[in-house]
């Protein structure tokens, strides 16, 4: 179980914004998930539980040892904190085998123990005919598959990641989200991972936290923080949403219905507990939750008429750019049936509507 | 014509045990000032740079001032090892060292400050010591470097003139090193001395040169 709370402050320069990280999270087993955009400190972060940073103010404690105490001065040193870390590029020992790369993280055993463990990390992460040679000479998945058996060779309490699946191509992506799901099952090492990828939050993560700037600005598990986002921000950097202006005209908590203004035209939805009429509002709708058809004389109920920009035709779906920032995608068979429509409408779902 | 290959003999012998010393400390001060900051690293910096730009004879100077005979280190150093510093091979030694310190502190920092930090912070990860890290990890990648700059140091330690004349003296059969040498030829005349030594060190010279550009060349790819 790691219990951290930091605080981290960089002044300001002629070319650069001052720039603050405050912090304060707990994570325990299973994989926690540091997303945001770059620069909002997830890398400082994770180099401060490594040792690789020092916070001004704050305390980490991991397994309930003190790893940094700013108020008493206790600082471990990276190489007593027993945490394996992976690093973005791999950083494998260019001047070193394979082997030699997994001997160097088990020194500390004695030499019959260590030959042995590495022999057995060669075999789990399939390794075996590649250990004599070195990292220039492996492909990507052999590097990716070192860094990390290299990480947890040493048997570390936390594992580290910083974005480990950046700049890789499609496949090696998968083979590393395998990799890591084969890695928690099998050792059970809590793990904390940096990334601004969405789709990795998705994959790999139990519990999500949300950095902006510094700050934590929403927690929980990727499918929550995706199903109701704390507020527009959240919203913004999560990417995945429709968000359109709105106002409220009219509220009815007895048939739990209500009245929205957007772009001009009258909305039906939901009723939203702990707003008021007249408010001003984001409408928060992802693109698969809209419909688009043909226009065939006036809108009906929740259409809105809506000028098409663009489409964009992916192999199982099309994605259909609509003035007014609003997107709807459709599977594509849908979208090829509809492919001739000269005006459109896109309609909106009376139920499911959440506002921010 | 008979060759004295005394002034060869010894200047081979000063410049080995100079570049040795300046490896010791030149590869720790690279280190202090590539990994850690503290207060007064500008005055270090600064400090190990001065040799190579104060004229030989003024650092000369101020050496026989700090380890003449009347000095204090001086009388420290002859109270230890029961002889004078000052005009001694030994004292030939000290002066190459001031050039070959300089020299290995600006290329070892330098190759020290080219490793990619994550290597170092994965040595650090993986639990090794700061010695650990530095031995099996900075030093094995700036190998070729580290020697080409020795072997640079040594070339100049083989050459060194101002300072050592100043603290060692021309004493032949004693501390005349080949530079004071040729040095001496010329002054008395002795042309084809002069000329024989002279086409030796050269050779030294580029041979040198040629194998430092070699394994540097080697080291970048």
């Amino acid at each position: 179980m790691l219990e951290l709370r930091v605080q981290k402050r960089f002044a300001g320069r002629p070319d650069s914004a001052p720039f603050s990280l405050q912090l304060e999270f707990r994570a325990g087993a299973g994989v926690t998930v540091l997303f945001g955009p770059s620069g909002a400190g997830k890398t400082l972060t994770l180099d401060s539980i490594a040792g690789f940073a020092v916070p001004d103010e704050g305390r980490i404690l991991l397994d309930d040892e003190i790893l940094f105490d700013a108020a008493s001065g206790v600082n471990l040193p990276a190489r007593a904190r027993h945490c394996g870390y992976v690093f973005q590029n791999y950083a494998l020992f260019p001047h070193m085998t394979l082997r030699q790369n997994l001997a160097f993280a088990a020194e500390r055993r004695p030499r019959l123990e260590r030959h042995r463990k590495v022999n057995e990390m060669l075999e789990r992460f399939h390794l075996t005919d590649a250990a004599g040679r070195r990292p220039h000479e492996l492909s990507g998945g052999q590097k990716q598959r070192c860094s990390i058996a290299r990480a947890v060779i040493g048997e570390p309490r936390l594992l580290l990641l910083d974005e480990p699946a950046r700049g890789l191509d499609a496949p090696l992506r998968r083979e590393l989200y395998d990799l890591l799901r084969q890695v928690r099952a099998e050792f059970s090492i809590p793990t904390v991972l940096v990334t601004h990828d969405l789709e990795e939050c998705f994959e790999l993560g139990d519990e999500m936290l949300i950095l902006r700037e510094g700050r934590l600005v929403q927690s929980g598990p990727p499918r929550a923080i995706a199903e109701r986002p704390a507020n527009v921000e959240v919203a913004r950097l999560l990417g995945i949403f429709n968000l359109l202006p709105a106002d409220i005209v009219e509220l009815n908590p007895q048939s739990n219905l209500s009245r929205l203004r957007v772009g001009g035209f009258d909305l039906a939805g939901p009723y939203f507990p702990g707003r008021f009429k007249g408010d001003r509002v984001w409408l928060c709708v992802r693109p698969d939750q809209l419909a688009a058809t043909a226009r065939n004389g006036a809108p009906g109920a929740n259409q809105v008429p809506a000028q098409l920009l663009r489409v964009v035709e992916m192999p199982d779906s099309a994605r259909l750019e609509f003035a007014g920032e609003m997107r709807v995608q459709m599977p594509r068979a849908e979208y090829d049936k509809q492919k001739a429509n000269k005006e459109w409408l896109v309609e909106f779902p009376q139920q499911g509507l959440k506002v921010l | 014509m008979p060759v004295d290959w005394f002034p060869l003999w010894l200047s081979l012998k000063v410049a080995l045990i100079a570049t040795a010393l300046s490896l010791v400390i030149g590869l720790w001060l690279a280190y202090l000032l590539a990994h850690r900051r503290f207060r007064g690293m500008e005055i270090l910096d600064a400090a190990t740079a001065l040799p190579l730009v104060l004229p030989p004879t003024v650092l000369g100077y101020y050496l026989l001032v700090l380890f003449g005979r009347q000095a204090g280190l001086g009388r420290l150093y002859e109270w230890v090892t029961g002889s004078p510093l000052v005009f001694t091979w030994q004292a030939a030694v000290l002066a190459a060292m001031f050039h070959a310190v300089p020299l290995l502190v600006i290329f070892a920092r330098a190759a020290f400050e080219s490793v990619d930090r994550n290597y170092e912070r994965a040595a650090r990860n993986l639990g090794a010591s700061n010695w650990r890290v530095f031995w099996k990890v900075t030093l094995p990648l700036t190998r070729r470097s580290i020697l080409a700059a020795a072997i640079l140091a040594f070339a100049r330690s083989l050459g060194d003139f101002g300072i050592t004349i100043m603290i060692a003296g021309n004493i032949p059969g004693r501390t005349q090193t080949v530079a004071v040498a040729i040095y001496d030829a010329v002054e008395s005349g002795n042309g084809a001395l002069a000329r024989t030594l002279v086409v030796i060190v050269s050779v030294v010279a580029v041979v040198i040169l040629s194998l430092a550009n070699r394994l540097v060349a080697r080291q970048a790819s």
